[in-house]
């Protein structure tokens, strides 16, 4: 039994330790928010916060994660999840929507270690996080966004 | 499923419901089914074919549902893989209807090919070719102002009132005397009212919602808080997963199958073979794909693909040494040529390409006690859905239940004239005797490797200049397989064996011209291919627009004069050129040194679209700083939607442009994941500009059209920086290297 602490409440899980996270998360624990895309840490959509930090939920053992704050898109909460939320929503970023739980994540982690990110700082905390749909544009102006009403 | 609608309704284009004779004209049929709920359908008899229908017209089909707590539910016909068309939709119907926004909502059709039949496509219900909005149009107005008018007669009777008198905003019905009410307060009564056989619409001046510079999306606070189910998402009781291990090379087949490590992995519940491939299932995801990495599977290449890409291209440009079948010709090519003043060559080679919509291939099937079969995808031909999976478990396609769910996109793979992966589920199903739903689930290496590839082509062009720097001759062949031929779709998309799909974008580009010849061969492969994102357009549009720029160049003219001088018959290319080389700045192509600007036009699916495109290049390296757009797609209906579009569309496509390639070693795909099939990043998107043509004209499409003018545009600017022509793509950015 491996006990996981996701989004404030306890699950004990009959699964072996290296496990991804990921699918911990998804196919036993049946939170369905946090997606998967690649497997190999190479698209972020699958990204949770780990201890407040964003991680790649694909490429992280569940025994790994045993301890630690586990957090999902289904269990943000704060003043930066809301700025980022809202913004992403006052902007319309979405398309296919996929992508965004962990487009979302990842904001969410820069803007909370950083409040007045620059373009640099975007790109680099949001360049590991694919959006086929391409709705890079608005994600830039939506962090930019969320810092001001942050501010 | 793209330029096939695209042609069919070129040739026939039905869609004014004004212009329909009055025996044609919708049918409309109301029901009080859902208590207290008034329901609104139409059967529009848009095809011959279907009027065999008339004296029998089937149940309503219900496109709007408002229910006692006046929320309206509009009824989506179309998959929503990420183009708005829900919001799109939705929009129409809240315009005539003169609902309040925040009371919208919507809800995805079950699969009916006869009631929600994408009037395009003839009786199929299926989503592509950018006509969501376009074939909904006159549909969801006529259903939308039938509604406000039993609304209205249930008020006016309520008030013993005349309805003329009577009017709705914002969701209210009120009148003069100072009476008002909600739509819900009517919607029981209004469902017993007879539905009017004609109703008038709004002039599209008067819209309120329509056109509006950015009405919220109706999907953006359940996308935003992973509260959205796509079918990755979709769980059934007792649902298990399953992964399919496909032949390495297109064309091999399952041989000798050893699971017996693969079934020793805790939680994998079965190994089956099937005509694609062999399935492990297992409890969960995780399972399934450790127990595929344990078999050991020999398979019988002997009808494969064993060719290397390299082989491949070298075959094309054999091919294309001869005429290949006639596209179109005018004038005597050949003589024009040897009479030009000028004459510029150019050969172009484009790369198979994956779709990679970010959400995997992946579909439920569950088999139900009385043989019925019902299904769960983010499914965009339904009709054909329906009917794979019927052949598989031998029952009929109505007997198949489809519910659509939100797609993580498709950009076209969705859409097969097979349904492939719902054809490898049902044939799983089948194979462990129906007795769990089963999940297939693709994992990210199976879709880059999976195929079903935007074909590779080859093109080669010569184009005549007179002395005066006019264009005077255009010969273009081309060399790409086919995936019209052989599918259901070749009796419509094939004509003097010519692919339609294979040559758009050419065999009708636009310039003023007196002597052209567009040909086409048709190249084999095991390698299956399909519609990816403006189809043909993916690779037409680099080939022309950049042998415009080429020509413009040797003329000594600017590409955005030397455009115009040959558009005098095409208006609307002329609108959006003008329109971006304003909004841009355009002054001749001068730029400092390492920065270049370059122009591309292009029609697709009856959407006209500029761009000019800024870049800096330094080494080897590009970057795309700036792209302004301008967009002519008839009435904007969700303009924020529209610009969405266009910046995806302009991502999408710099991605291919930039990098993205499959190729094969000796029939094996090289890439496999997002490292060797590297997406555009964030960090790579150029500030972009989109800007609307206003527009009286019927709605048009937008999902496809913002991606063929990117990669010339582009290639253009490249070439106004360091003076070389990348013309094949991806990019040779190496090439770059001390220019
Ligand atoms: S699924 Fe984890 S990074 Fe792509
Ligand atoms: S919104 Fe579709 S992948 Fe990002």
């Amino acid at each position: 039994m491996i006990q996981l602490s996701i989004n404030g409440q306890s699950h004990d899980l009959d699964v072996p330790a290296e496990m991804p996270l990921l699918w911990a998360i998804r196919d036993v624990v049946g939170l369905t928010g946090t997606k998967f895309g690649c497997g190999q840490a190479l698209c972020g959509a699958c990204t949770v916060h780990l201890d407040g930090e964003p991680t790649r939920s694909c490429q992280t053992q569940v025994g790994d994660a045993a301890g630690k704050k586990i957090t999902t898109i289904e269990g943000v909460s704060g003043d930066v999840a809301k700025a980022v939320q809202t913004a992403w929503q006052k902007l319309d970023v979405v398309q296919c929507g996929y992508c965004q739980s962990g487009q979302i994540m990842s904001a969410i982690g820069l803007l909370s270690g950083n409040k007045a990110p620059t373009d640099a700082d975007i790109e680099s905390a949001m360049d590991g996080n694919v959006c086929r749909c391409a709705t890079y544009v608005r994600i830039r102006a939506a962090i930019h966004e969320a810092a001001k009403s942050l501010a | 499923m793209y330029s096939t609608l695209r042609l069919t309704a070129a040739a026939k284009p039905e869609l004014p419901a004004t212009l329909i004779p009055s025996s044609r004209r919708a049918f409309l049929k109301a029901s009080g089914a859902i208590a207290g709920t008034l329901v609104i359908g139409f059967y529009l008899p848009f095809r011959s074919a279907a009027a065999a229908d008339l004296k029998d017209p089937p149940a309503p089909n219900a496109f709007v549902k408002i229910a006692p707590d006046s929320t309206v539910t509009v009824i989506i016909k179309h998959l929503d893989m990420g183009q708005g068309v829900t919001t799109g939709l939705t929009t129409i119907v809240a315009e005539e209807l003169d609902a309040d926004w925040a009371q919208m909502r919507s809800e995805f059709a079950p699969a009916d090919a006869k009631l929600y039949n994408n009037l395009f496509f003839g009786p199929v219900q299926g989503t592509g070719g950018s006509t969501a909005v376009a074939n909904s149009w006159m549909q969801l107005r006529n259903a939308g102002a039938a509604a406000r008018e039993m609304l209205v007669t249930a008020a006016a009777a309520a008030w013993n009132l005349p309805a003329g008198e009577i009017t709705v905003k914002k969701g209210v019905i009120s009148h003069a005397s100072g009476k008002t009410g909600n739509f819900g307060d009517f919607a029981a009564k209004a469902a017993t009212l007879p539905v009017p056989q004609q109703v008038t619409l709004k002039d599209p001046k008067t819209f309120t919602l329509i056109g509006q510079p950015h009405l919220p999306r109706i999907d953006s606070i359940d996308k935003t808080t992973g509260k959205a189910i796509y079918a990755l998402d979709v769980r059934r009781p007792n649902m298990k997963t399953a992964v399919l291990l496909h032949p390495p090379r297109f064309g091999g087949v399952p041989g000798k199958v050893d699971d017996a490590a693969a079934r020793k992995i805790p939680g994998v519940l079965d190994v089956v073979t099937v005509p694609q491939g062999v399935a492990v299932i297992a409890e969960h995801t995780w399972a399934a794909l450790q127990g595929r990495d344990a078999l050991k599977v020999t398979w019988d290449d002997s009808k494969a693909e064993m060719r290397s890409s390299a082989e491949m291209v070298e075959a094309y440009k054999a091919m294309a040494a001869k005429p290949g079948a006639v596209a179109v010709k005018k004038g005597d090519v050949d003589q024009a040529l040897s009479g030009a003043a000028k004459t510029v060559e150019a050969d172009f080679v484009f790369p198979y390409l994956a779709h990679a919509p970010m959400e995997p291939l992946n579909c439920i099937i569950e088999k139900q006690a009385d043989g019925s079969v019902e299904c769960w995808a983010g499914s965009q031909f339904q009709t054909v859905e329906q009917m794979t999976v019927a052949q598989v478990f031998g029952i009929k396609p109505e007997q198949v239940t489809i519910h659509t769910v939100w797609a993580g996109g498709s950009f076209g793979r969705r859409a097969t004239p097979n349904a492939d992966y719902l054809g490898e589920a049902a044939a799983i199903v089948k194979a462990t005797g129906g007795k769990y739903p089963v999940h297939l689930v693709y994992s990210r290496e199976d879709d880059i490797r999976g195929g079903r590839y935007r074909p590779m082509f080859y093109h080669k062009l010569r184009g005549g200049l007179d002395k005066d720097g006019n264009l005077v001759a255009w010969e273009q062949r081309l060399v790409g397989q086919s995936f019209m031929i052989g599918s259901p779709f070749e009796k419509v998309m094939v004509k003097d064996g010519v692919d339609a799909t294979a040559v758009e974008g050419a065999a009708d580009m636009p310039y003023a011209v007196p002597a052209i010849q567009v040909d086409w061969h048709h190249a084999t492969s095991p390698i299956t291919t399909l519609w990816w994102r403006s189809v043909g357009h993916t690779h037409t549009a680099q080939a022309v627009e950049v042998m415009m720029d080429d020509l413009a160049h040797e003329a000594g003219k600017d590409p955005v004069e030397f455009r115009l001088a040959l558009l005098k018959d095409h208006p609307r290319h002329v609108g959006v050129l003008k329109l971006a080389a304003e909004k841009a700045g355009w002054s001749g192509d001068k730029m400092p040194t390492g920065r270049g600007r370059g122009v591309a036009v292009h029609e697709s699916f009856n959407s006209y679209v500029a761009m000019i495109a800024e870049v800096t290049a330094k080494g080897g390296e590009v970057k795309v700083d700036r792209v302004v757009a301008a967009v002519d797609c008839g009435i904007a209906v969700n303009p924020d939607v529209i610009k969405a579009q266009v910046e995806g569309g302009i991502g999408y496509a710099l991605g291919a442009a930039l990098r993205d390639q499959i190729t094969l070693t000796k029939g094996v795909v090289d890439q496999a994941n997002f490292d060797t099939y590297e997406p555009l990043r964030l960090s790579d998107m150029p500030a972009i500009e989109v800007h609307i043509v206003e527009s009286s004209e019927a709605p048009t499409g937008i999902g496809e059209p913002g991606v063929p003018p990117l990669a010339p545009a582009v290639s253009n600017a490249i070439f106004n920086a360091t003076g070389k022509r990348l013309r094949s793509l991806p990019f040779d950015l190496q090439s770059l290297q001390g220019a």
